[in-house]
């Protein structure tokens, strides 16, 4: 097949050839933004109607290792463009290890995202039978912040009073569940990008292990370039997944 | 990076309901210079450009279209949720 480069069939030119690849990947990329896009629909027409849930919701995430992550990802998003270059000219020597540094970076990003994880199964915030957005300000462990516990409860009793002043009772189960909705579509978003990333630390294995054949240079780098297109793709989704679900509304906090 | 200190910055200071359209609008300013230059969209031809344009345009279709949808559904404005989908029934 193409592996080594060579004219393949049904194409004129090299160039063609990997025209094609490129194209073909940037179309895969087309179905992915229309993918990810139901969910970021669904996640603005909820936004609108349950606002101030999602308020609450979105002041609950950590704004720290949120920006760490965007920052880890974009600097992933450099050193995979530095990979594609030194396949493009032919630098043998320096490809694995940028290669390399965009898979530690991923992984450092799965790791902060494991740990957010955590933190919110520690919260009672995932959504399900055990879903409470009070369990925190109720049972505060060891590590929390005084100053947030009481931010968080002066939060919550605003929200409650915006949702529904006569009934504090009905208020909490409705914002429980509103909030509820809120993690759901937390969790389906990053999950879905999760996945995408373990998806492209796997392809990004498969290219070290080549790159270090020394297979890939001037004559021949689609591979190298194609999985670079869909990486830089799943960093901008995140982009996008920081700035709807972390940002917004940190005014209230 | 830059662009990312100032997503924080921005999002801490309130702006009121300006608020989404700066993040937006500096969310699509960091993901269109990773398209242009590290996805090479600047240096690669005209269809591949195409391309991203329908990308833009079907995901603007589809956000649009909905959304629109929902504001002209007619119901009860009481911090009661979603509109149903119809009262024909």
């Amino acid at each position: 097949m193409h592996r080594t480069g060579e004219l393949y069939g049904q194409f004129e030119t090299l160039e063609q050839q990997k025209e094609t690849a490129t194209l073909g990947m940037w179309i895969f990329l087309v179905t992915e933004v229309l993918f990810f896009g139901g969910l970021f629909l669904t996640y603005t027409i909820n936004r609108h109607y349950y606002f101030t849930a999602f308020g609450v919701g979105g002041n609950m995430l950590d704004l720290t290792m949120g920006t760490a992550n965007t920052f880890v990802l974009i600097a992933s998003s450099f050193t995979m463009a530095m990979s594609v270059w030194t396949a493009q000219t032919s630098r043998k020597n320096l490809l694995p290890i940028f290669l390399m540094l965009t898979l530690i970076l991923g992984g450092v990003f799965l790791g902060i995202k494991y740990v957010e994880y955590k933190q919110k199964y520690d919260h009672h915030l995932i959504p399900g039978p055990s879903f409470d957005i009070t369990y925190r300000i109720n049972h505060p462990a060891r590590g929390d912040n005084p100053k947030e516990l009481a931010a968080e409860r002066q939060e919550i009793g605003e929200a409650l009073r915006t949702e529904d002043p006569e009934n504090p009772q009905g208020a909490l189960v409705a914002l429980n569940a509103h909030t509820q909705l809120y993690f759901s579509l937390y969790f389906a978003m990053t999950g879905l990008h999760a996945l995408h990333m373990v998806v492209g630390a796997g392809l990004l294995i498969w290219l070290f292990t080549e790159s270090l054949k020394g297979r890939f240079s001037t004559s021949y780098y689609t591979p190298v370039e194609t999985v670079g297109l869909y990486w830089h793709f799943v960093d901008i989704v995140w982009i996008y997944l920081f700035a709807l679900l972390y940002l917004i509304n940190r005014h209230l906090g | 990076m830059f662009g990312t200190v100032l997503t924080v910055a921005a999002a801490v200071r309130d702006f009121g309901p300006w608020n989404i359209v700066i993040a937006l609008a500096i969310a699509t300013s960091k993901a269109t210079l990773v398209v242009l230059f590290f996805m090479h969209a600047w240096y690669s031809p005209k269809r591949t450009h195409l391309v991203i344009v329908s990308a833009v345009f079907w995901l603007a279709l589809l956000i649009g279209l909905t959304v629109s949808d929902y504001a002209m559904r007619q119901h009860d404005v009481r911090n009661a949720g979603p509109p149903p989908v119809s009262r024909l029934h």
